[in-house]
This record gives structure tokens, C-alpha cells and sequence, in this order.
């Protein structure tokens, strides 16, 4: 086997000059990340603090008396101007904040979101039990959608034409105009209901109990990752045909290259890097909670968090959320950008 | 002297299918290329000249409907071979080049990483270190300043004319037999135009390299080319040596091109000497000759020209072939003080 | 010779910030596409613009046509001040001054029909012609060589040639006095080339028009213009006659480049004193002190690369007095 054939998938260039433009583009990245991070979080403070409704009246039920409420607004500190509030939430995310004060005083340690008093909890504590499930529903799709859609796309290119890609067409046309709750409805009623080749999904964390783990997970793994990966068939199938007329390909088979060589230093580098890119940015998309699956498959993830803060007016816990998720994209957005700048040598002079 | 071409092409045909149709981008050529000279495809856009010299190493980009005819390289024949033989050859004793050198590399991989991928796909278990040092010799001997610092730079770090030197730095690290340019200096300011094809004349004459060069600059071919074929239509309408061609042109389209360009180079105002309409498609090519809808010697009367296609013959008292009907009547007319 | 001056820039400079510097994306140095250009155009003339890549003449050429601002110089058209317009004196001075460019594939809406093409500069400027739209549009595409009844037709269903005529048509529409050509024939093959460069010529002639020709082809300019500006790294380095500055060259950067050019003859007859430069054009970023071509100038000396040489009357008898040359030690100087 000759050493061209060996060479690792992605080649990482080494020259001294060129690390230095591509850590400069890092830094640029992570600081202009920065910055976004403190505007999102500002802007989503404001946009809840500025809604109409009195959060101190929304703190207990209907019953409440109006001492209360007024006690409730002095110990979640909403009597205080708006900045002020801003300031005390920030300083909350880094060192914890303490509500009220003397014996009914209860602290939430950092990173504290604010306090939920529909459900007793601080914010950051329910977030931290929903989110690993968010966390597995978005890594299991997206590894799946991920294999079945680029796999396909690329068979579908190099089948240009024939059965194969007006196949795909065909499937992925579909695949792209359903929506997820049909889709979710329609796996969980075939196959838990009809055909009982599963039990009805109950969710338990892996390390408790594995096997109800994947027995509730598997199905709106494939519910996700079968609509996600109809718009990536065709991403890369266009990508792929795209890449292959490209000149430098060209050049690349004159020099004697064979066709697998080809088409994984050549093609698909170029098809793929816009791709992985995407796919970063709608992974982050997914972990600020996938609403509509998590509530047909009654997992309890950070989307049925969210839609049941919705319901029931749970102001804290909603600012929570909408944070957690805005940061998750800030992120992945500076990641991707970053990872373009490794991947395509020519981005990094911006 | 009677020599074993290096390489032969015999009545090439080559169609692609495409939604509207079945194109005709070859039809009928054969050529032949010795060792140590140059052959020049001229030929306007349409005119077939890059569908035949991609065809030698099967490069054709689009899908081949049909390929007919036979190509020998050093006597074996090569159009129907399978694809093993075709990659063997392909980067070794044929090597390939492109028109623009702002895309012939890949922009994701060093400049030198390119150059030692073409050595080590014909030098199996060569190590990095030995074929670096090829490559750099490689990049001095195309007169890239500084080898050592910019093999490890990106193609986009370089300018034009230094692109198309690592082309042709990558195509001739492993000393191929025939060099095949497309169009290698069309992309390129003139300066360095000539430049580019001054190196390429030298690495010829150091190593006896073939070239084709393929071109619509009749410029270039009078100044690189040894001999030179005409196409037109998707088929070669003349074939002589270069000092013919310019002296005495034995083909109406020849004729008119030499006009063309002529009379631009003079320096009186006034009109230029014109081809007057339009290539044809080569979806649909006419009965007859293809050129004839503009040709200013046929006429009507000559109802050889609209209904037979002309095959390419020795015109008398010279050693140029010619696919003309009228070569031996109008064209005897044509003196060089004509063109001018 | 000297008829009235139409279009006129003094010291136009074109600068574009490039590159990032630090963090915060400031701009690590300037482009000098175009730095300290005179030109004047004449009624009825041609002005041709010559240069390789980077010398900024598709720079100068949007300049001249108010499509950019320039950093600093002015433009007069007729006289009047035109640098800085803006608004409705802006689109009233598009009627003056029209465009052609160079690629026939991109430089037309490949969504509008040709009639629509055609006719986009009368809409835009809400001018309805004397007998209607139509008629206009069809009398403009005849007047370019093409058929009046493919009015309907698609960009895509002409050849390149046809595109071109199709550009012109559409520049032609307000009766503008003046068309800047960026490279309108670079792009097509020679037999048609041939043809456009005889539709432009014949439309100089029937309608009064004025010409900013720009070309890396120096038979075309060549042919076409009446006076022929060379061009390098931002300047021009000679102003001349093309009779003059084809036979003997002043600046030796026209001398090279001129001797690149290769000739359609036997080569027996060449009289070949080709002139290969060394290296590459330079980047017009951060341009050298002094001559900005003493760096690949065979007879550069100190002065050279002290001092950057004015533009000023090339003293030959070869030339007439309105030949301008920038060189300290300028070919052919008695």
C-alpha cells in the first residue's frame, strides 16, 4: 500500500506562518463569541422583563393573597429598577444568588437562572435534570441522520440519474414536507400500538436502567434523524455533484489518483466542509430542546420543560431555558466558524 | 525520415448525451505526434479541439455516449482500455494540463503536499523526506522564488502565474513523454504568458517532451508550435506545418481566421476582416461541410459543399491537407499578400 | 485632432482597505487600485486603456463611469463637476454615461427577456419613447445587427457574440455621449471579436459616440483607439498615439509588453526582440517608493527607486507633442 493511500482522512497543514493566521482567526472567533454571549443574555433578560405581566403575581396560584405576592416581588428582588435586576441575574449565573433573607432565605448555587416557585426548584436544577435527556435525543439523532443522510446523498451523486437517486428524491421530497409531530405520531401509534414490537416509551436515564433507556430513545431517534437527514440527502447529493466538476478534481484524476482517493481528498473535502457546518448549527439548534418530539414521545427534556414554563406562566424558568438554548447557538456558531478556518485554508485571512 | 509516432490518433469520435440531445464533439479526427515536438489544436469555442486532447487520457468531464476510433500510445491502443491501464499512464507518461490555474489545485491541501501526491502515486513506497526534495527541486526548476518557504503554502497564497507553475510543476515530476496544455496561458496576463510558455519550450528541450498545446491564439501557435491542425465543427479542417499555415493557408476558415486576426494587428482604421455568422452547434451539424454557411468561397453552385462532407486531402505543391472541396480551384488564388 | 473635451479626470485615486489587522478586523493596509490618473476624453474619440491584471484600469474604468465614488480627484463631464453627485443628479447623468462589460454570460439577467433587457434603462428612468417602447427596443437591436423579431427571447437562447450585441443595445438606449467598455470582447472568440469591434467602430461613426475602451489585447486597442494609455500598478506610465506607441514604445514597461504579444506570422519573420520580465506583477498593495517598475526594469538605477517619474512629454521626434511618457530614461529620448 503506498503512503498516499495512508495519509489520515483530513491532512492538517503544519506550517509555522499558517498556524499563526489560523490562531488569530480562532481568537477572533472566540472573542466576537464573547461579546454575542453578554448581548444574548441581556436581550433575553429584557425580553421577559418587559412583558406585561407582574412576575411576582404569577409566583404563587390562584389563591394568593396580595401581602404575599408583595413579599414574593421584595424577595425575588422585583421591586428593583430594571438594571439593577439585570445586574443582580448576572452576578447570579456566576456566584449563586440568595432569595429573600433571614430564615425563609434559600439559595441557588451558580449558575443560578432564577427560581421557579410553580415547581420549588431553582432553575438551574431542573434544567440540569432535563437537559441530559435533550442531550441524548440530540447526539443519537444527529449521529443517525448524520450517517443516513450523507451516506445516501452520496450514493444518490454518484447514481446520478438512475434508480437510486430519483429514488431518493422521491423519499427525501417527502421526508422534508412532513412535520415532526405526524411523523412522531404516526412511528409511536405503528409501532408501540399496533404492531407492539416496543412497550410504551418510559424514560430512564442509561446508567439506571439501560434497557427502558433505549427502548424510549430509539424511536424519536429515528423520528428525528429520518426527517433531518432528507434535507442533508440533498445537501450532499448537490454538494458532492457540485464538487465533481470542479477543476482541481479534474487535475486530481490526471495525475493517476484513483477513484476512492479522489473522492475523499478531493470531493467530499469540498462538499462536506459546508455541510458539517450546517449539521453543527442544527445539532445546537436541537439541544435547546427538540418541543415537538420530546412531548409526542413524553420525554422529560429541556423542550417539555419549556413548553410546560409556557402553560403555566413560569417566567424564571422559560428566561432559563430560552438563555440555555441562545447560548448553545452562540457556541456553535463560533465552533463551526472555527472549524470552517481549520478545514478550508482560505477563510482564515477573515 | 519515416518515425514511429509517439502518439497516433485515428478517426476519433466522440458524442455526449445531454437532455437535448446528442452532441457530435469529435468527429473523424486522427493526428499524430512525434517525440520532442509540438502540435498545436487550433480551433474556436465549439470547435472540438478540448473534447479530443481530454479524450486521450479519458478526461472528459459529462457523460460519453459513445467513443469510436483508436488512439495508440507508443503503438498500444489506449481508447478502450480499462481503468487501471488509463491511471498508470495518466501523471507518468501523459501528463495533463488545464486552462485556469486559479482552479486546477486544490485549495485545501499545500502546495507541496500536491506535487508529492503526483510523484508517489507512480513512486510507490517512496519516503516523505526523498520526495520533498524532489518536489522542491521541481519548484526551482519552474523558477518559484524560494522553494522552501512556499512549498508549504496554500494555492490561494500564490498569484497567477505562479499557480500555472505549479501546474506544470506537478505535471512533469515524474518526466512524462507527452505534455497535453488546454489552453495553458489563456487565464494569464501577457507578460507572463510569456514566460510560461518560454519554460515550457526549455523543459521540452531538455527532455524531449512532446506537447500539444491546445489554443484559439494563433499567436501562440506561431510561436511554440512545430505543426498545427485546424478544427472546426468537431473536425479538423487543416493539417500542415506551422510556416504553411501562416504563409499559405489551404483552408477557407484558416483563411479567415488568419484575417481576422491580421487585420487587427495592422494599423489603419477601418473594418476588420470578419467571419461573418456563428460557429454551428454540434447538436445539430449540417449535411456537408460545417462550415460552408460562412464560407465566402462556396456558393451555391457547388452543391458538393452543402450535401458531402469534404475529408481531409493533400492540397498539390504543398504538404498541407485540407478538407476543402474548393481547395484546388478558389484557393489557388490565395496568395500571402491577400491576407494582408 | 483637437476636438472638445467630453470627460476628464484629474488625479483620480481609488483606494480600497484590505487585509485585517488584530482583532477587531481593521483594515491592514490599502489597495491603490488607482492612484493619481489624468485622463481626458475627446468628442467623438476613443480612449484606450491598457494594462495587465492589477493595474487597475476595471478600477478606473467604474470610476469614470460614476458606478464608484473615487477616494479623492475629480471627474468633468462637459465641464461640470460630476465627482460627487448623488441622488437625481446621479441617475440623470446615467443617461450621459453608459456601461458595456466584459462577460456576456453574467452581464445579463438571465430571468429578463431581451426586449426587457433592453428596454431596463428607459423604464428605470421613466422615459417612454416617441412611438412607444417597442418600436425604440426593436429599432436598437437592428441598429446592433440582431433580429427585431427575437424581442421575446431568453439571454440564454443567443451565443456569446449575440449577448454581446444585446449589451450594446441596452448601453445604447438613453443615447448616452459617452460608453466606458470594460473588456467588451476579451471574453469572445476571434472571428467574433472581428465583428463586434466593427459594430462598435460603425456606431461611433452614425451616432457621435465617445469611447473609454479597456483591454489587456493590445491588437485590439490597437486598432480601435485614437489614443492608447498604458497602465501599471495604479498609474499611467505613457499616453500616446497608437501609430507612435506600437512602432516605438517610450516606457520600457510598453516595450515589454508589447514584445509579449505573439505575432500570427511564420516565425521566420520575426524580428523578435522579446523583452521576458522577471517575476510577477506586483501586488498594488503597499506600491514601492519611486518608479513603481523599476523593480522588473532592466535599466533601472538609483534614481529610479528614489524617485517616482512624472508623467511628461516624451521628448522624440517620433511622437507628436501630445505623447506622454513616465521614465526617468524613457526608450528612444534624443
Amino acid at each position: 500500500m503506498s503512503a498516499a493511500v495512508d495519509t489520515p482522512f483530513f491532512y492538517f497543514p503544519v506550517a509555522r506562518l499558517l498556524r499563526i493566521a489560523l490562531t488569530r482567526f480562532i481568537v477572533r472567533r472566540i472573542f466576537f463569541a464573547l461579546v454575542l454571549l453578554a448581548a444574548v443574555s441581556l436581550f433575553t433578560y429584557l425580553l421577559f422583563a418587559l412583558l406585561p405581566t407582574d412576575p411576582a403575581a404569577l409566583t404563587c396560584g390562584k389563591n394568593c393573597k396580595p401581602e404575599l405576592i408583595a413579599a414574593n416581588r421584595v424577595r425575588l428582588g422585583y421591586d428593583k429598577p430594571i438594571y439593577e435586576q439585570y445586574w443582580q441575574f448576572v452576578r447570579g449565573i456566576f456566584a449563586g444568588r440568595t432569595y429573600g433573607s433571614g430564615d425563609i432565605a434559600f439559595k441557588c448555587p451558580a449558575p443560578s437562572l432564577g427560581y421557579s416557585f410553580n415547581q420549588h426548584e431553582c432553575v438551574s436544577t431542573l434544567i440540569g435534570k432535563t437537559f441530559p435527556v435533550t442531550a441524548y435525543l440530540s447526539l443519537g439523532s444527529f449521529v443517525l441522520w448524520m450517517l443516513l443522510g450523507v451516506g445516501t446523498g452520496i450514493i444518490a451523486a454518484l447514481h446520478r440519474g438512475k434508480w437510486q437517486d430519483r429514488l431518493t428524491s422521491l423519499v427525501t421530497s417527502i421526508g422534508v414536507s412532513l412535520p415532526t409531530f405526524y411523523v412522531g405520531l404516526l412511528v409511536l401509534f405503528s409501532v408501540v400500538i399496533w404492531l407492539q414490537w416496543l412497550p410504551f416509551p418510559h424514560y430512564a436515564s442509561p446508567t439506571d436502567n439501560l434497557h427502558d433507556f433505549l427502548t424510549a430513545m430509539i424511536l424519536p431517534w429515528i423520528t428525528l434523524a429520518v426527517l433531518s437527514a432528507a434535507s442533508y440527502t440533498r445537501l450532499t447529493r448537490n454538494g458532492v455533484l457540485e464538487a465533481m466538476n470542479e477543476d482541481f478534481v479534474r487535475f486530481g484524476v490526471a495525475k493517476g489518483l484513483k477513484n476512492r482517493t479522489v473522492m475523499r481528498k478531493y470531493v467530499l473535502r469540498a462538499a462536506l466542509i459546508p455541510i458539517v457546518t450546517i449539521a453543527g448549527l442544527d445539532f445546537a439548534a436541537l439541544l435547546g430542546g427538540a418541543i415537538v418530539t420530546e412531548s409526542v414521545f413524553s420525554l422529560p427534556g429541556m423542550g417539555r420543560l419549556a413548553i410546560r414554563s409556557v402553560t403555566d406562566s413560569d417566567l424564571p424558568v422559560l428566561v432559563g431555558t430560552t438563555l440555555v438554548a441562545a447560548v448553545f447557538i452562540v457556541m456553535a456558531n463560533a465552533i463551526v466558524d472555527i472549524i470552517y478556518g481549520v478545514l478550508d485554508p482560505r477563510v482564515r485571512l477573515k | 525520415m519515416e518515425s514511429t509516432p509517439l502518439l497516433s490518433v485515428n478517426n476519433l469520435c466522440v458524442e455526449f448525451s445531454t437532455p437535448d440531445g446528442i452532441v457530435h464533439a469529435v468527429n473523424d479526427v486522427s493526428f499524430s505526434i512525434e517525440a520532442g515536438k509540438t502540435l498545436g489544436i487550433v480551433g474556436e469555442s465549439g470547435s472540438g479541439k478540448s473534447v479530443t486532447a481530454s479524450s486521450i487520457l479519458k478526461l472528459n468531464s459529462g457523460v460519453t455516449a459513445s467513443t469510436s476510433g483508436s488512439i495508440l500510445f507508443k503503438g498500444d491502443n489506449i481508447l478502450g482500455a480499462d481503468d487501471k491501464k488509463i491511471r498508470q499512464l495518466r501523471g507518468s507518461e501523459i501528463a495533463m494540463i488545464f486552462q485556469d490555474p486559479l482552479s486546477a489545485l486544490n485549495p485545501y491541501y499545500t502546495v507541496g503536499h500536491q506535487i508529492i501526491e503526483a510523484y508517489k502515486v507512480h513512486h510507490r513506497g517512496v519516503k516523505k523526506p526523498e520526495a520533498r526534495k524532489v518536489a522542491l527541486e521541481m519548484l526551482r526548476r519552474v523558477g518559484i522564488p524560494n522553494p522552501e518557504a512556499r512549498i508549504d503554502e496554500f494555492p490561494h497564497q500564490f498569484s497567477g502565474g505562479m499557480r500555472q507553475r505549479i501546474v506544470i510543476a506537478t505535471a512533469l515530476i515524474n518526466s512524462p513523454k507527452l505534455l497535453i496544455a488546454d489552453e495553458p496561458t489563456t487565464a494569464l496576463d501577457v507578460t507572463v504568458q510569456a514566460q510560461i510558455l518560454d519554460l515550457m519550450k526549455d523543459i521540452q528541450k531538455e527532455n524531449g517532451m512532446a506537447i500539444i498545446l491546445i489554443t484559439h491564439d494563433l499567436g501562440v501557435v506561431a510561436e511554440t508550435c512545430d505543426d498545427v491542425a485546424v478544427m472546426y465543427g468537431g473536425r479538423i479542417v487543416e493539417k500542415t506545418s506551422v510556416n504553411e499555415l501562416f504563409t499559405t493557408p489551404t483552408h477557407p476558415y484558416s483563411f479567415g481566421l488568419l484575417g481576422a486576426v491580421r487585420s487587427l494587428d495592422k494599423s489603419a482604421r477601418g473594418s476588420l476582416r470578419t467571419i461573418a455568422g456563428a460557429p454551428p452547434s454540434l447538436l445539430h451539424l449540417p449535411s456537408g461541410c460545417s462550415f460552408m454557411p460562412r464560407c465566402v468561397f462556396a456558393n451555391d453552385g457547388h452543391s458538393k459543399c452543402s450535401s458531402i462532407v469534404p475529408e481531409l486531402e493533400l492540397v498539390p505543391s504543398t504538404h498541407s491537407l485540407s478538407a476543402c472541396h474548393l481547395r484546388k480551384d478558389a484557393l489557388q488564388k490565395l496568395t500571402t499578400k491577400d491576407l494582408l | 485632432m483637437s476636438s472638445e473635451v467630453l470627460l476628464e479626470g484629474k488625479n483620480l485615486v481609488k483606494h480600497f482597505p484590505h487585509g485585517t489587522k488584530g482583532l477587531m478586523s481593521k483594515p491592514d493596509g490599502l489597495v491603490q487600485a488607482v492612484d493619481g490618473v489624468n485622463i481626458v476624453l475627446r468628442k467623438g474619440q476613443t480612449l484606450g486603456i491598457v494594462g495587465e491584471s492589477g493595474c487597475g484600469k476595471s478600477t478606473l474604468a467604474r470610476v469614470l463611469a460614476r458606478l464608484i465614488e473615487p477616494t479623492s480627484g475629480s471627474i468633468f463631464l462637459e465641464g461640470q463637476d460630476i465627482t460627487h453627485v448623488g441622488g437625481k443628479d446621479l441617475q440623470l447623468l446615467r443617461r450621459d454615461i453608459q456601461m458595456i462589460f466584459q462577460d456576456p454570460f453574467s452581464s445579463l439577467n438571465p430571468r429578463h427577456s431581451v426586449g426587457e433587457i433592453i428596454a431596463s434603462p428607459l423604464r428605470i428612468q421613466k422615459i417612454v419613447p416617441k412611438g412607444g417602447e417597442k418600436p425604440r427596443v426593436q429599432e436598437l437591436m437592428d441598429l446592433v445587427g440582431l433580429n427585431p423579431e427575437h424581442y421575446n427571447r431568453y439571454p440564454h437562447e443567443f451565443s456569446g457574440g449575440q449577448r454581446q450585441r444585446i449589451g450594446i443595445a441596452r448601453a445604447l438606449a438613453l443615447n448616452p455621449k459617452v460608453i466606458v467598455a470594460d473588456e467588451p470582447v476579451s471574453a469572445l472568440d476571434v472571428s467574433i471579436q472581428a465583428q463586434i469591434l466593427n459594430l462598435l467602430e460603425q456606431l461611433q461613426h452614425d451616432l457621435g459616440l465617445s469611447y473609454v475602451f479597456i483591454a489587456h489585447d493590445l491588437s485590439v486597442v490597437r486598432h480601435i483607439a485614437d489614443e492608447v494609455a498604458v497602465m501599471y500598478l495604479g498609474k499611467i506610465v505613457e499616453l500616446a498615439q497608437p501609430t507612435g506607441l506600437y512602432s516605438s514604445p517610450a516606457h520600457p514597461y510598453s516595450k515589454a509588453l508589447l514584445s509579449a504579444v505573439p505575432l500570427a506570422e511564420p516565425r521566420s519573420t520575426h524580428m523578435r526582440g522579446r523583452i521576458v520580465l522577471e517575476g510577477d506583477v506586483p501586488s498594488p498593495i503597499n506600491p514601492p517608493i519611486g518608479c513603481r517598475f523599476a523593480a522588473r526594469c532592466w535599466k533601472a538605477q538609483d534614481i529610479c527607486r528614489a524617485q517616482e517619474p512624472p508623467l511628461g512629454p516624451a521628448k522624440s521626434l517620433l511622437k507628436s507633442e501630445d505623447s506622454l511618457v513616465a521614465c526617468h530614461f524613457p526608450e528612444n529620448s534624443n
